[in-house]
């Protein structure tokens, strides 16, 4: 059977690809479109390693076909900084040590800025209810906790 | 199967035509939180996936008959996003919040919450003691059936071939009501509901339980809806007897299994604690509104 | 004279303006931009996806494989089994080789069978399901006392104990028996006012990287090999995969990824051969990434223990002796490194009398690999909980009890070292000086202290510094970095060459690019890479005076290295203004060449670690749910070199202790298959489930390191589950002595707990 052609938009950019029906977006990031920033921990949702945004909701890539991506726009990683100016997210982690091995760093970062997207000022306990969906097993999350917590601030000092 | 065809029809209609027509197994992808999973492990391998989320009337959340309609399709973080529904069935976002993480909740349906037909389905308990009817539309047309008889054991429920839950039609909240959802897992998050118990009930103006509803989750073969521990509620100002009886009703009721998630003997034991814990926080909603 | 590591030694009065900061790390911007390439991430052309059956048995005699349906789909360029692998003589490589591949047997469920490769994951997975096994299946046992009974199946008919005397006259499940003692045992429990005795369990965990194993091999026609995988140590991976497929070592080229993880869990390999061989018989580059599911069914857990300790005290708080009898569960093939346990387990207290024995024990499980202090934590859990108890019974503070038995400098240890310069009595006190120690806790709350040690590793090391034309410095690296040791060289490289640490980048070189280097583990590689760089720097320090010199044409000792800068020894020399590392190095070609330092080391003098954890717990008394509520970490570090990075091994150390304790294990079925081979049952903490981690450095300097430090990986999990027991113990009044703490357990224990209240 012919394999479905699909356009859709990561990081503002235009992209076409083919891909099988049972292919996850995931799959399709980072084997076809070489976007591999995202990565894959479980494949189940259970780990969050592959957490990017999409049409502004944030998912596990893992459990989006590729097939669904038709017409949606995409964020992952890659799309994180402005040219050479790192987001204050990635900004911190880098002063906080947030990213120790740094496989789940990416998912982490995406996850974290959907949850200052709604809540620009959130508790140690609401950033720890928000990320329970990022499994990280170096940090024990105490860097990663400070490191959403400084960015926060850096942010909303920012806006103000 | 070899190769398996996805389709994103735009109308009920010819999603129900699609999967009655299909040759071989066919699953509806709502979420994909568990459907992707299964497919993605070998443990099913459908020659078709119908999308259903193109489908207006699946991913809507209405104000009707002075309760609500929600789409079966609607994602758990829409549904929390929703102020007004939230405000009136607290009990049923708190399960809805446990469905997963803040990913799984992007994507996981209560529909597919509901027809996974997982025991422990953490959206189930609370929707059932909201006394929530399930719309279904099918080859042979439209019915409304209690959503407690949509599951009837693990993986299994009451659908045919070709039907597709479509809403959930959620009553008015007389005054004076509230519900509220507890579980017990291991871990804070990202667990699946060794126990859960839905609650929900009204009180009448001098703080007596009218009405109620009590579901156990996790410790049968479906979520139960547990009579007796409601009638333990049922009249009394919900107070330490009644709380002990209730209790006493939910370990009473419980049929579980020993398995990976717990024991038999523990998911007894904290079905009664629950239960208790879920209905003194029901009591405070109903008391403040 | 050329220097040696003999002359790298701690100089307390040496100022530092390097060592001691928290720069960002090298490799910081790649991981946090996603450009980091760990394993699953390189794709070459023409690459093929492996893909690998599993036995669905536990135990079974493999009577035939037929490959030929799979072999025959198209798209299916390569089929492997047992038969492509070389036959081995009996020993290490042959075990490998046989948990990489199965041979006469299918030892666990999840043990390889065979493996495709093919030009899609769906013909590749298609293609699994069209080899016949041909199984017959036998009795299985997973559990290490039950492998132990006298009924248990065996699994090699041909094994006995070793280290048994007399030895057995037939066939057990118990590999080998290792014994180690000091003094006199049966005279100091003499001596003892107070025995205590209890048996202690512990269930295997794993290790639970984020990062699934991946590789990518290249087999080219004339037999050289590229393989690209994440791992601890490709140094070692290149060693025993020549080993294994009786290959030349030169001819093999292991570049590793960024680790996204290991932990001990990545120092043996899995797939890669298998990819190897794939990529030979496809001429084509294979891929293999595991999945979750293969990585919890088939790589390295944790041993499981059964544990009997005994110790006795004298009235007043006085340690008399000690003694242990210990079993270790390691899979079907030897791996546990299980002998760390008894020379560890006792080792921080001031004991002259210690009698303990191990056991390897084989079972129908995964074969165990490393994690953190291999085999030290299990035991360690009952250790401290029979001090704890022992302190109870005298009602002696459980620091002061511990402060009063701290061996100190020129204690003779039960493995034969001497401890030099040691820094458990500083930690124990650090720890009884925490506020959190002292601070008030409320109801069904309970407070835990445990300490624990490691010896901490050098071993085989190389490096490479080479001055730049413009004065800046590259470093090339033979560890991969489990986190934070490469920010950490540089930051010594940057100290000893008086340069800003972002004028120093570093590289970890393939296995072509270096001499072989022992792998990441043991907490060995800030310290081991450390003093090679060092000493590089030393070289090159010396190169730079001698050009200094011919530059000014004054004699080699009438410069010296300072800040920097080469300057003249004394006005007598002559009046030069000091020529920075970039002068010199503009001029390098004219004074004789590109200016570099490198090292080959045995790295010798790690300083043994301490740590000292206090946690205080939440018991919810209706459900047995223990919430963690606060946790504090006091270990030595000798000297921090960054310290976000040492707080980051106590913090992270500490959570995987958590899980462990509290929820991790692995559940089998009746029939030996694993039940809960995902993250969504194998429950590891998750960010909600736990406090902030604070932490206190101890910096106790290790004298036989030029900058006084000691390995920081392992020692922040070796108390941690000790310390939760004894906390669960303050809130409910019982002792846990079995891993993991569940709640189902623990409201059993609470139930007890009330009968014997009641009772009582």
């Amino acid at each position: 059977m012919a394999r479905s052609h699909v356009t859709t938009t990561v990081n503002g950019d235009e992209y076409e690809f083919l891909c099988d029906a049972e292919q996850t977006l995931l799959d399709v990031l980072r084997d076809e479109l070489f976007l591999t920033g995202t990565k894959e921990g479980c494949a189940t949702g259970d780990c969050g390693a592959c957490s990017v945004m999409l049409d502004g909701r944030l998912v596990c890539a893992c459990l989006v076909l590729g097939v669904e991506a038709a017409g949606k726009l995409i964020e992952t990683i890659e799309g994180l900084a402005h040219g050479d100016e790192l987001h204050p997210l990635q900004q911190k982690f880098l002063e906080h040590n947030g990213a120790q091995c740094g496989i789940c760093t990416p998912g982490t970062l995406i996850a974290a800025k959907a949850l200052l997207a709604v809540n620009p000022d959130p508790s140690e306990t609401e950033i720890r209810y928000w990320l329970a969906g990022n499994l990280c097993r170096c940090t024990g999350y105490d860097k990663i906790i400070r490191a959403v917590m400084a960015a926060a601030e850096e942010m909303r000092e920012g806006r103000s | 199967m070899d190769e398996m065809r996805y389709e994103a029809p735009e109308t009920l209609d010819a999603a129900v035509a699609l999967l009655a027509g299909a040759d071989g197994d066919a699953r509806i992808l709502a979420g994909g939180t568990d459907v992707l999973v299964l497919l993605h492990s070998d443990m099913i391998e459908p020659g078709l996936l119908v999308d259903i989320k193109k489908i207006p009337e699946l991913t809507s959340i209405a104000v009707e008959a002075g309760g609500f309609r929600v789409g079966a399709a609607v994602s758990a973080m829409e549904l929390v996003e929703h102020d007004a529904f939230s405000k009136a069935w607290p009990g049923v976002i708190e399960g809805v919040k446990l469905i997963g993480s803040i990913q799984i909740m992007g994507r996981a349906t209560m529909g597919g919450n509901l027809c996974n037909a997982s025991p422990a389905a953490d959206s189930v308990p609370a929707l059932i003691a909201a006394g929530a009817i399930g719309t279904i539309v099918g080859p042979e047309g439209r019915r409304d059936v209690p959503v407690e008889d949509i599951a009837t054991a693990p993986g299994e429920t009451s659908l045919g071939k070709g039907e597709i839950l479509v809403s959930f039609l959620f009553p008015p909240r007389p005054p004076h009501s509230g519900d509220a959802y507890r579980r017990f897992t291991p871990r804070t998050e990202m667990d699946i509901a060794v126990v859960g118990v839905g609650i929900s009930l009204s009180l009448d103006d001098g703080g007596t339980c009218q009405a109620a509803r009590v579901v156990l989750g996790a410790v049968a073969e479906r979520a139960l809806l547990v009579e007796a521990a409601a009638a333990a509620l049922i009249g009394t100002p919900l107070d330490e007897a009644a709380l002990e009886r209730l209790a006493a009703a939910a370990s009473a009721a419980c049929r579980p299994i020993d398995d990976k998630r717990g024991t038999k003997e523990f998911r007894i034991k904290v079905a009664g604690v629950l239960a208790r814990r879920a209905a003194q926080d029901a009591l405070e909603r109903a008391r403040g509104n | 004279m050329t220097i040696t590591q003999d002359d790298l030694r701690f100089d307390p009065d040496r100022k530092l303006k390097v060592v001691g900061t928290t720069p960002i790390k090298p490799d910081g911007v790649d991981k946090v931009t996603g450009r980091a390439k760990f394993g699953a991430d390189t794709h070459l052309p023409g690459m093929l996806v492996g893909k690998v059956l599993r036995s669905p048995h536990a135990h079974a005699i493999i009577k035939s494989i037929d490959t030929s349906s799979a072999a025959a789909l198209a798209g299916v360029k390569a089929v492997v089994t047992r038969d492509d692998f070389p036959e081995l003589p009996p020993g290490e490589f042959r075990d490998i080789s046989s948990n990489c591949m199965a041979r006469e047997k299918a030892f666990y469920d999840g043990h390889a069978v065979a493996a495709v490769a093919a030009t899609s994951e769906r013909i590749a997975k298609k293609a699994l399901k069209l080899i016949e096994v041909d199984y017959q299946v036998l009795p299985h046992v997973i559990d290490v006392m039950d492998a132990i009974k006298p009924d248990a199946p065996i699994l090699f008919e041909d094994m006995v104990t070793k280290g048994m005397d007399p030895a057995p006259d037939g066939p057990t499940n118990i590999l080998q028996r290792k014994e180690f003692t000091m003094g006199d045992v049966d005279a100091g429990f003499a001596e003892a006012d107070i025995i205590v005795e209890r048996e202690f369990d512990t269930k295997p965990m794993h290790q639970g990287y984020i990062e699934p194993q991946a590789c990518v091999a290249n087999f080219t026609e004339d037999g050289q090999t590229e393989l690209w995988c994440c791992t601890q140590g490709h140094f070692v991976f290149r060693t025993r995969l020549a080993a294994v497929l009786k290959m030349d070592i030169s001819r093999i080229r292991v570049t590793q990824s960024e680790l996204g993880g290991g932990f001990g869990g990545k120092t043996m390999f899995y797939a890669e051969p298998v990819a190897i061989l794939l990529s030979r018989k496809a001429n084509r580059p294979v891929k293999i990434t595991l999945t979750r599911n293969e990585v919890l069914r088939a790589t390295g857990p944790v041993a499981g223990t059964h544990s009997r300790i005994k110790m006795g005290m004298t009235k007043d708080g006085r340690f008399t002796a000690a003694e242990a009898e210990l079993y270790f569960q390691t899979g079907p093939f030897t791996g546990s490194a299980f002998a760390n346990a008894p020379q560890a387990m006792f080792t921080r207290y001031d004991l002259q009398n210690i009698r303990a024995v191990g056991y390897e024990v084989v079972s129908n499980r995964p074969k165990v690999n490393a994690f953190r202090a291999p085999c030290v934590p299990q035991v360690v859990f009952g250790v401290e909980g029979v001090i704890h108890e022992l302190a109870r019974k005298i009602g002696m503070d459980p620091i002061d009890l511990r402060l009063k038995n701290a061996a100190t400098e020129g204690y003779k240890t039960i493995y034969g070292a001497t401890f030099g310069p040691i820094g458990y009595v500083e930690t124990l006190e650090a720890a009884k000086a925490h506020p959190h120690y002292t601070a008030p806790l409320g109801p069904d709350q309970g407070r835990g202290i445990a300490t624990g040690f490691w010896f901490n590793r050098g071993g085989e090391t190389t490096a490479s510094l080479n001055i730049t034309p413009d004065g800046t410095v590259t470093l090339l690296l033979g560890n991969p970095d489990v986190a934070g040791s490469r920010v950490s060289i540089c930051m010594m490289a940057a100290e000893e060459l008086g340069i800003p640490v972002d004028k120093v980048r570093p590289i970890i070189g393939d296995t072509s690019t270096l001499g072989f280097n022992r792998v990441t583990a043991g907490s060995r590689v800030t310290f081991s890479a450390g003093m090679a760089i060092v000493l590089s720097a030393r070289k090159a320090i010396e190169t730079l005076c001698q050009r200094a010199a011919m530059m000014w044409d004054v004699p080699e000792d009438g410069v010296v290295f300072e800040d920097g800068h080469v300057r003249p020894a004394s006005s007598n020399v002559g009046d030069f203004e000091p020529l920075s590392i970039a002068d010199i190095a503009k001029k390098a070609t004219e004074t004789g060449g590109p200016i570099a330092g490198h090292a080959e080391i045995v790295a010798e003098g790690a300083g043994p670690g301490f740590g000292c954890h206090i946690v205080d717990v939440e018991v919810d008394k209706e459900t047995g749910a223990v919430k963690i509520l606060r946790y504090t970490v006091v270990e030595d570090a000798g000297k921090a070199i960054h310290p976000h990075q040492v707080e980051g091994q106590y913090q992270g150390g500490a959570v995987q202790g958590i899980g462990w304790a509290l929820n991790e294990e692995y559940i089998y079925d009746k029939d030996g298959r694993m039940e809960n081979a995902g993250f969504l049952d194998y429950r590891i903490p998750v960010a909600s489930d736990v406090p902030m981690i604070d932490t206190v450095i101890v910096e106790v300097p290790n004298p036989l390191h030029p900058y006084g430090l000691r390995g920081v990986g392992e020692v922040p999990l070796v108390p941690t589950m000790a310390a939760i027991a004894n906390a669960i113990d303050d809130a409910i009044g019982i002792r846990p002595r079995s891993l993991p703490m569940s709640p189902p357990k623990v409201l059993k224990l609470i139930e007890e707990a009330e009968m014997s209240r009641d009772q009582a």
